[in-house]
C-alpha cells in the first residue's frame, strides 16, 4: 500500500467514523435499527453539493446540509413514536422516499464539485499536499465530535437518552419523555451522517444519488467490529471504538482489495462488508464454546471470565 | 392525596377477550396514609397503580394527585407527583448503567433535564450517604454497572431511586415478591423507614396478608376490579391473617351467587 493510498483509505475511515458514530446512537443508545442513513447519506452530500454549486460558502452549505439530515431523522421518529409504524419499517420508508427527494434536490443523478470552493479549500493555504492535510484536520473534527459525544452523553439530557434505549418504562417512570428523546436522538444521528455525506461529496469531488446504498452496513460494520475489538465499557470506550471500527473496516477493505492473491476486485466491496459485519456479529457467541472446550479439557486453570 | 373516582378500565373492549380490570373504584386516601392494596391474581391490583402511575388510562372516571386532575397526564408528567417502584428488581433501573448513573437520573426527576453533567460532584455526595444508609456497602460501588448487583440490592437502590427527589406519592407494585424472605423483610424495613421519615403518602400492592396487616395503616382488598374490604384503625388491629383469609373465602364463595358471573 503506498503512502497516499494508506491516507486515502484513512481519510475515508475518519469520514465514515462520523457515520459510526451517528449509527451507534441510533442503534445502541437508542436500540432503533435505522436505515435512514442510506438516505441522509446522500441527502447530506446532495444539499451541500447543490447548494456549493450555485456559489453558496461551503460552510454554511454543509451545515444546512446537517439540519436536513437532522430532518429526515425526525421524520423516521415521527412515523416511529406518533404513528406507531414499527422502526425498522418506518426508516425503510424515509429511506425510499429521500432517493426521490434527492434526485429532486440535485435535479439530476450526480453533481460534480471538482474546480468548486469547498470546506477543505482554505487548507490549501498551508502549504501541504492535500492528500495530508485533509485526513489531519478530518482527525482533528473526529477527535472534536467524539469527546462531545462523551460529553453529550453524559449529561442529564444524553443520560436520559440512554434510559429511553435500555429500560423505556423505567425512563418514563423517572419523569422522562421517552417519545421526545428518541426524536432528539434520531435527529442528532442523522444529523451526523448527513455531514459525513456532505463531506465525502466534498472530498470525493462529486455527490452521487446511489452513494448511501450500504451506509447502514458500513457504520454497522464499524459498531459492530470496533465493539469486538475494544470493550464498550463505558461510553468514552464505546465512542472510541465507533472511530477505530471505522477505521479498521476501510483498512481491512483496503488490504483485502490490495491483495491480488485473493482475486478480489471493486466490486465485492459489499460482498466483503457483508461477511465482515456477520463475522463480527457472530464472533461473541463463537467465543462461548471455545472456551467451554477449553475448559472441558482442562487446558485452562482457574476463574474463567 | 389520592383521590379516585368512579374508577373503570376494560381490557380489549368489544373483543372476545374482553376483560373488566377495574369496575368502578373510588378511594381517597389523606396525606401521609400508607396504605396497602391486597386481592388475588386479576383482581386489578397492579391495573389500580397502572392507573394511579399513568401508564394505563382509564376508560371512565378520574384520578387526583394532591388536588390536580391528573387523569389525562402520561406517566412521565405524573413522575413529578408519583414515584413507583417494580414488582421485577430488573425494571427499577438500567442494567447497563451504573450505579450512580441511575441515581443522576432519579435526581434529575421533577425537574427540566439539562445539558450539564448528570453525575457531578454534588450528586457523588449525596448519593453516598443515602447508599450508606442501606448498609450494603454499596457506597463504594458507585461507578459500577447495576447489572452487578443482586436482585435485593437493585430493589434497595429502586426504592433509593424512587425517594430521591421529593414527590407526593409512592406506589409499590409487589416490590418484594420476587426476592428471597430474607432479603424481602429487609426491603420492606427499609421501605418502612423511608415512608415514616418522609411522611410519604404510600400504596403498596402486596401478595402477602401478612405484610399488608403488618405494614402500613390501613388495608384494601380487591376482588374482580372493586373495593371489598377497606378497614383502618382499631378495627384492623384486631385483624389477624386468619379473618383476612375468611373474608377472603367469604367473598369468593359469596361470589358463587352473583348472578355476573353465573350469567356472564
Amino acid at each position: 500500500m503506498s503512502l497516499i493510498a494508506f491516507l486515502g483509505t484513512l481519510e475515508t475511515g475518519l469520514i465514515f467514523a462520523l457515520v459510526a458514530l451517528g449509527v451507534y446512537l441510533s442503534f445502541r443508545i437508542l436500540q432503533f435499527p435505522d436505515l435512514t442513513v442510506d438516505g441522509s447519506f446522500p441527502l447530506g452530500a446532495a444539499v451541500s453539493a447543490i447548494l456549493i454549486v450555485n456559489g453558496v460558502n461551503p460552510f454554511p452549505a454543509t451545515l444546512v446540509a446537517c439540519v436536513a439530515g437532522a430532518g429526515a431523522g425526525l421524520i423516521t421518529a415521527w412515523l416511529n413514536v406518533r404513528l406507531k409504524i414499527l422502526h425498522l419499517l418506518a426508516s425503510i420508508l424515509t429511506m425510499i422516499a429521500l432517493y426521490s427527494i434527492n434526485l429532486r434536490i440535485m435535479g439530476r443523478p450526480n453533481v460534480a464539485l471538482l474546480g468548486e470552493e469547498t470546506v477543505f479549500t482554505p487548507l490549501e493555504m498551508i502549504g501541504v499536499p492535500s492528500y495530508v492535510s485533509i485526513p489531519a484536520a478530518l482527525a482533528v473534527l473526529i477527535v472534536i465530535a467524539k469527546f462531545g459525544m462523551d460529553r453529550f452523553l453524559n449529561s442529564e439530557i444524553g443520560l436520559a437518552m440512554r434510559a429511553t434505549g435500555a429500560n423505556a418504562r423505567m425512563a418514563r417512570a423517572q419523569g422522562i419523555n421517552t417519545n421526545f428523546y428518541i426524536l432528539l436522538g434520531m435527529a442528532l444521528s442523522n444529523a451526523l451522517v448527513a455531514l459525513a455525506g456532505a463531506l465525502f461529496a466534498q472530498s470525493q469531488g462529486a455527490a452521487d444519488v446511489t452513494m448511501g446504498v450500504g451506509v447502514i452496513v458500513v457504520g454497522l460494520a464499524a459498531v459492530i467490529g470496533g465493539e469486538a475489538v475494544i470493550l464498550p465499557r463505558t461510553v468514552f470506550l464505546a465512542t472510541l471504538a465507533c472511530v477505530a471500527g471505522s477505521l479498521m473496516y476501510r483498512f481491512a477493505v483496503a488490504l483485502a482489495l490490495n491483495a491480488d492473491f485473493i482475486g478480489l476486485k471493486a466490486q465485492d466491496l459489499n460482498l466483503i462488508t457483508a461477511l465482515l459485519v456477520a463475522g463480527a456479529m457472530v464472533l461473541p457467541s463463537v467465543r462461548a464454546p471455545v472456551k467451554r472446550a477449553l475448559v472441558k479439557d482442562k487446558r485452562v486453570v482457574g476463574p474463567l471470565k | 392525596m389520592i383521590e379516585v373516582q368512579d374508577l373503570r378500565i376494560t381490557f380489549g373492549a368489544g373483543t372476545p377477550m374482553e376483560t373488566p380490570a377495574l369496575r368502578g373504584i373510588s378511594l381517597d386516601i389523606p396525606e401521609g396514609q400508607f396504605v396497602t392494596v391486597i386481592g388475588s391474581n386479576g383482581a386489578g391490583k397492579t391495573t389500580l397503580l397502572n392507573a394511579l402511575s399513568g401508564e394505563t388510562i382509564p376508560d371512565t372516571g378520574r384520578v387526583l394527585i394532591d388536588g390536580a386532575d391528573v387523569t389525562a397526564w402520561p406517566t412521565y408528567q405524573r413522575a413529578k407527583l408519583a414515584a413507583r417502584v417494580f414488582q421485577d428488581p430488573m425494571a427499577g433501573s438500567c442494567a447497563n448503567l451504573s450505579i450512580i448513573e441511575n441515581l443522576g437520573l432519579a435526581n434529575a426527576r421533577g425537574r427540566k433535564r439539562t445539558i450539564g453533567a448528570a453525575t457531578g460532584k454534588a450528586l457523588r455526595e449525596k448519593a453516598r450517604s443515602r447508599l450508606a444508609r442501606l448498609e450494603l456497602g454499596l457506597e463504594d460501588r458507585l461507578d459500577d454497572p447495576m447489572e452487578l448487583l443482586s436482585g435485593g440490592q437493585r430493589q434497595a437502590v429502586s426504592l433509593l431511586m424512587a425517594t430521591f427527589n421529593p414527590m407526593k406519592i409512592l406506589l409499590l407494585d409487589e416490590h418484594t415478591a420476587a426476592l428471597d424472605p430474607k432479603i424481602a423483610a429487609f426491603v420492606i424495613e427499609l421501605t418502612r423507614t423511608i415512608v415514616e421519615e418522609r411522611k410519604l403518602t404510600t400504596m403498596m400492592v402486596t401478595h402477602s396478608m401478612r405484610q399488608a396487616l403488618d405494614v402500613g395503616e390501613r388495608t384494601i382488598m380487591l376482588h374482580e376490579g372493586q373495593i371489598v374490604l377497606d378497614v383502618s384503625g382499631d378495627e384492623r388491629k384486631g385483624l389477624k391473617v386468619e379473618d383476612l383469609l375468611h373474608m377472603f373465602e367469604k367473598v369468593r364463595g359469596e361470589e358463587l351467587d352473583d348472578d355476573t358471573l353465573l350469567l356472564g
